[in-house]
């Protein structure tokens, strides 16, 4: 008898176990949907409250003003609203930007991946990530206090903001993200290939550049891509170095305004909600949202491309 | 025999090269440390911690500043640390192929390009307006936990995958459940992986201005916060708002704030640094 009531004991407390243990297996993966579901919210309420204040705007200014006219004064009494001026401003401080980062990153990644020793490449990868961890105020102060009066000294036409000092400074900070992720493609590159090159008699030089690299072609596409990303949304340097007047220019020796500098400065007044200049950061806010969207959605699948072709 | 040496010479003058590429960016940053800690240094002392921001330069300090910053990091920590591991855990462990796994991927990938004074707009209409919290820390820190999210989840997940079949398959063997096995197996393997991308994403939150002068962080302030409903500022707005200034004694003000700010985001980098060596090749 004893032994019975035992056994059906048992059998309770092990089904109620197993039914409470599923209940709390669930609920547990359920939750964890839940925070990854947190991510696609983000994404919508981004896009949400960008499209709401932009619709908003575009209300009172009509889109082809906005896209043609060569003057933005939404903060002055002569309201223009054209926003070639902070697109020019953007534009130019991630050329100078890419121009210094590119041939350097890439040549960084070649050599740390064919070259150097590999204790060499252990030492210098995080040194060279750190590059990407300085806070982006304080290359601003580098730019505007060190780079500008260096180069005032041998041009002379250089004002005290100018695109050029910002996106000399913000090239040295983008440049881990160029080297790193160039030295994942060229790492990909099967040994086979390079073996076979240099059975032919190339020299490392021929067989990185015959070989290696159009073979990673689509990698560092992808690392420059996202590099330039990286640099038309970079903001505190340009607000700092760059200046704060929207000009219509390539000229990289004058002050300019880029957009993320635009929303800093509006973000800094007294500008009261819901009024046009209030919505004009949101305006600002989504052309760069558009860039950056399409920019990192090639590279999105152009990565997923070149992860397919060796593996 | 002419061919081949022009070859060598070229392969010689390139490893020159790469060798410099290397090193210029490197070089560069360490001359411009030089001369912050050539004009900063003498600047600081134990009043420059204690002091409130100040109109003369040679009186301010960073103490509400640093205040507001560690509040921040705290906070953002909080927020987004049990959210992105959690939303890693799913994706690498629970989250089926198919089309919904492909749109959390093209999402996340998404959200870590989306430039930080975008999360700065989302902060301010959704946290500091909708919500109502104004420039607060709370909405200030909300909107660094969803900045530095992806961050953690790319992290979080990559510690993850790096945990070998053989120790869950043996959990299971055992009678563990899918959560028992996550909990009391991958999750302490990876716990060193995992504390270097959250480290990280802790190092990029303290650096960061542009989205918290955006939601509304003040630029000036004269008291310390106490709660996280109080406002607030942090080292790199105050940095920022010393640089502004047309008075030239700020300069050096500002570089003794960027010496601290440089100490903490180089500290926080060794530290994951030291992490992932250490944990690495655990497995392999």
């Amino acid at each position: 008898m004893v032994f019975q009531r035992d056994v059906i004991y048992l059998w309770c407390s092990k089904s109620i176990h197993g039914i409470l243990g599923k209940l709390i297996e669930k609920s547990i993966e359920k939750g964890l949907m839940l925070s990854a579901l947190a991510t696609v919210l983000t994404t919508v309420s981004i896009l949400g409250i960008l499209l709401v204040e932009a619709v908003d705007f575009f209300r009172d200014v009509s889109i082809f003003d906005f896209l043609t006219d060569t003057q933005w004064t939404p903060l002055f009494d002569d309201k223009h609203f054209g926003i070639l001026p902070l697109l020019s401003g953007t534009f130019i401080t991630s050329l100078v930007a890419i121009v210094l980062a590119l041939p350097l990153g890439l040549s960084i990644a070649i050599f740390l991946n064919e070259y150097a020793h590999k204790n060499t490449r252990k030492i210098f990868k995080p040194l060279l990530e750190l590059l990407a961890a300085v806070p982006t105020v304080i290359y601003g102060f580098f730019a505007l206090v060190i780079v500008t009066p260096f180069l005032q000294s041998f041009i002379p036409g250089l004002a005290g903001f100018n695109s050029l000092s910002a996106g000399l400074v913000m090239g040295i900070m983008i440049i881990p993200f160029i080297s790193s992720l160039s030295e994942d493609a060229l790492f990909a590159v099967p040994k086979s290939l390079r073996e076979a090159s240099y059975a032919m008699g190339a020299t490392r030089f021929q067989t990185v550049f015959k070989v290696t690299i159009p073979a990673a072609s689509s990698g560092i596409i992808v690392s420059v891509i996202l590099a330039i990303s990286r640099a038309i949304g970079e903001t505190m340097i340009v607000a700092i170095a760059a200046g704060q007047q929207p000009r219509l220019t390539l000229n990289p020796l004058v002050p300019v305004e880029t957009i993320s500098a635009y929303i800093v400065q509006v973000s800094l007044g007294d500008v009261p909600h819901n009024s046009l200049e209030y919505q004009t950061i949101f305006v600002a806010g989504i052309t760069l949202f558009a860039f950056t969207f399409l920019l990192n959605n090639i590279s999105f699948r152009l990565r997923k491309k070149y992860r397919e072709k060796y593996e | 025999m002419n061919s081949n040496k022009k070859n060598k010479l070229i392969d010689t003058f390139f490893y020159g090269w790469g060798f410099f590429s290397t090193l210029i960016g490197l070089i560069l940053l360490g001359l411009f440390i030089g001369y912050i800690l050539s004009i900063g240094l003498g600047r600081i002392n134990l009043d420059f911690f204690t002091s409130l921001p100040s109109r003369f330069p040679h009186k301010a300090g960073i103490y509400t500043a640093l205040m507001g910053t560690l509040w921040i990091l705290f906070l953002t920590t909080l927020f987004a640390f049990p959210l992105g591991v959690a939303a890693a855990i799913y994706l690498e462990e629970y989250l089926k192929k198919g089309w919904f796994a492909n749109i959390l991927e093209i999402n996340i990938s998404n959200l870590a390009g989306v430039p930080s004074i975008i999360y700065g707009l989302l902060g301010l209409q959704i946290f500091s307006r909708v919500m109502g919290l104004g420039g607060n820390l709370l909405a200030g820190s909300f909107t660094l936990s969803l900045l530095i999210l992806p961050i953690i989840i790319v992290s979080t997940r990559e510690a993850i995958k790096a945990v070998p079949q053989s120790i869950k398959d043996a959990s299971y063997a055992m009678g563990a459940s899918k959560w028992q096995t996550i909990w009391y197996q991958v999750l302490p393997a990876s716990f060193g992986g995992i504390m270097t991308g959250v480290i990280l994403a802790m190092s990029r939150a303290v650096g960061e201005a542009a989205p918290l002068i955006v939601v509304g962080a003040l630029a000036y302030i004269s008291f310390v916060p106490t709660s996280p409903m109080d406002e607030f500022s942090v080292l790199p707005i105050q940095i920022f708002n010393w640089i502004s200034r047309p008075q030239p004694g700020f300069v050096i003000t500002a570089a003794a704030g960027i010496i601290i700010l440089l100490l903490i985001t180089f500290l926080m980098n060794f530290i994951a640094i030291y992490l992932r060596n250490k944990y690495q090749n655990k497995y392999n």
